[in-house]
């Protein structure tokens, strides 16, 4: 069903306005659940994009997919111009195949909610990981690579620990500067101050400030946080539903906010907090 | 009653350690294909492969039903009928390496299952090979939960090593056997094996929770 409908969807996105990251229609479903229902989101090249929401609306998911973690039922998302979930085939799109997605998947990042990083290897080890073995840096250039993060996100001094020898905040900054060894062009940033105690939240998310100030990096971030939000989104979206229920500037969407439904979600995290 | 011989124990003796050092090859390169054999079975159970997914587990299972004696016979005395001839350590290391592969491979199944999810998506969103995944970021985290698993099963190997005396190989209890029939005196060989296992099996066991301690603060995580 959905196959006849793909030849409505462009090979490519051409031209100086393409986005870096558009979701066409993008529909998810689990079992008889819609997630995601036909979402349109596009995302410009260096944008900071911020997805606020109730539980269960679908932030989570969005990021995934993008991810190529989760696949999608119906839509095509694009990726720096090209499809990412397809693939072109003869004139048309058909579904990618996994040569394909590592070449595409090659173009993103992601940090998630409780770190993951690989606990037998050491924090340099962490971030070298991708770098010599899949990107085939020599170890050396690597090394370096990894270094100069680390030492960006203020972890230089730890890089031959484990990660069970680092603190909640420290871990999380290790793992934003082993997605960024990979020089991804699209950050996903999944909760990633949920599982930190209240007092290291900062040192994470000064990381992300730093990043938004100094590369011309594409970010899609989830949190909770709606004061961080605040400070350095360049767009935020209120999901509701698997539906983007209203979006915009975060001095308009919070100061301003147009839907019944945003109100009342930013009313109850402000009662909340 | 009690009529131990000292200078008949010493007699036989040096047999019977000579036939220890062919109970050790056995439980050592029958186990060195279970290690192996177990891990290609585990892993053959996670393709997304349904009917070699479906037709290993099935094996596995079938194995781990029945005994390791039939399993023994099987391929020494029905292989030939198939123009398989096979001579007793070799039909003897299949067998029993077939055999504690199946056991192994639920001891692997186990650790590989204990890793948790956000490991395999890291390793996605690093865009890693499935091999790399496997091998170096999945396995070893699987490894410290399945060492415990792993050592029960080389102590049980070792202690099934005498099942391979009825195809006629070589090893302790096939000798005490023959000690026994040549000098009609049963309470001397057998007292020895028993006590050749145990002085086998103990320090074994132990050495292997060191080892397990080991291998956990070589990779980091204790
Ligand atoms: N693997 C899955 N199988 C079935 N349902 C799922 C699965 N993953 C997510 N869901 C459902 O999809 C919906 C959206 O989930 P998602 O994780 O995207 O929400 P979220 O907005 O990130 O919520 P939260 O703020 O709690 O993290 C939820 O109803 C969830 O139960
Ligand atoms: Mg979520």
């Amino acid at each position: 069903m959905s196959q006849e409908t793909l030849s409505d969807f462009p090979l490519e996105l051409e031209g100086a306005d393409a986005p870096m990251v558009r979701f066409r229609q993008v529909t998810k479903r689990y079992g008889n659940l819609t997630v995601l229902d036909s979402l349109d989101l596009d995302v410009a090249e260096g944008e900071m994009v911020t997805i606020i929401g109730p539980s269960g609306s679908g932030k989570t998911t969005v990021l995934r997919m993008l991810m190529t973690l989760e696949t999608i039922n119906e839509g095509v998302i694009y990726v720096d111009g090209k499809p990412l979930t397809h693939m072109p085939r003869n004139g048309g799109l058909v579904p990618a195949d996994n040569r394909y997605l590592r070449k595409m998947r090659a173009n993103i990042g992601m940090c998630f909610q409780h770190f993951n990083l690989f606990p037998h290897m050491t924090a340099i080890e962490n971030c070298m990981e991708g770098p010599v073995h899949v990107l085939g840096l020599p170890k050396r250039e690597a090394r370096e690579r990894s270094e100069e993060l680390l030492e960006m996100v203020g972890m230089a001094d730890k890089r031959d620990q484990h990660p069970s020898r680092l603190s909640g905040g420290q871990q999380q900054r290790v793992a934003i500067a082993r997605a960024l060894a990979m020089r991804p062009k699209v950050m996903l940033f999944d909760e990633v101050t949920s599982a930190l105690d209240p007092e290291v939240i900062g040192e994470v998310t000064n990381v992300i400030r730093k990043l938004v100030g100094e590369h011309n990096l594409t970010m899609l971030m989830v949190t909770h946080q709606m004061g961080f939000a605040k400070d350095i989104s360049d767009r935020v979206c209120f999901f509701f539903g698997g539906r983007i229920e209203e979006q915009g500037k975060p001095a308009d969407l919070f100061g301003n906010p147009q839907r019944e439904r945003t109100q009342q979600f930013l009313s109850a995290v402000k009662e909340a907090s | 009653m009690f009529d131990w011989r000292w200078d008949f124990t010493f007699e036989i003796l040096p047999r019977l350690l000579w036939a220890t050092v062919n109970t050790l090859m056995a439980a050592g390169i029958g186990y060195a294909i279970a290690v192996v054999l177990g891990l290609v079975l585990a892993l053959a159970q996670r393709t997304s492969f349904k009917p070699l997914t479906y037709a290993v587990r099935e094996l596995v299972e079938f194995i781990r039903s029945t005994p390791l004696v039939l399993q023994i016979f099987f391929v020494f005395y029905v292989g030939p009928q198939f123009g398989i001839r096979l001579a007793p350590w070799t039909a003897g290391m299949i067998a029993i390496g077939l055999h504690y592969a199946s056991y192994l491979s639920e001891v692997y199944r186990g650790g590989l299952e204990s890793v948790p999810k956000g490991q395999w998506e890291a390793s996605l969103a690093l865009n890693l090979s499935p091999a790399r995944t496997y091998f170096r970021i999945i396995i070893p985290q699987a490894l410290p939960p399945s060492l415990a698993g792993m050592g029960n099963y080389l102590v049980g190997i070792f202690k099934d090593t005498p099942m391979l005396s009825v195809i006629g190989v070589a090893e302790l209890m096939h000798t005490a056997n023959a000690i026994g029939s040549e000098s009609y005196r049963f309470l001397e060989p057998y007292t020895l094996v028993g006590v050749i296992f145990l002085a086998i099996s103990l320090p074994t066991a132990a050495l292997i929770r060191v080892f397990e301690a080991w291998v956990r603060r070589q990779l980091g995580m204790n």
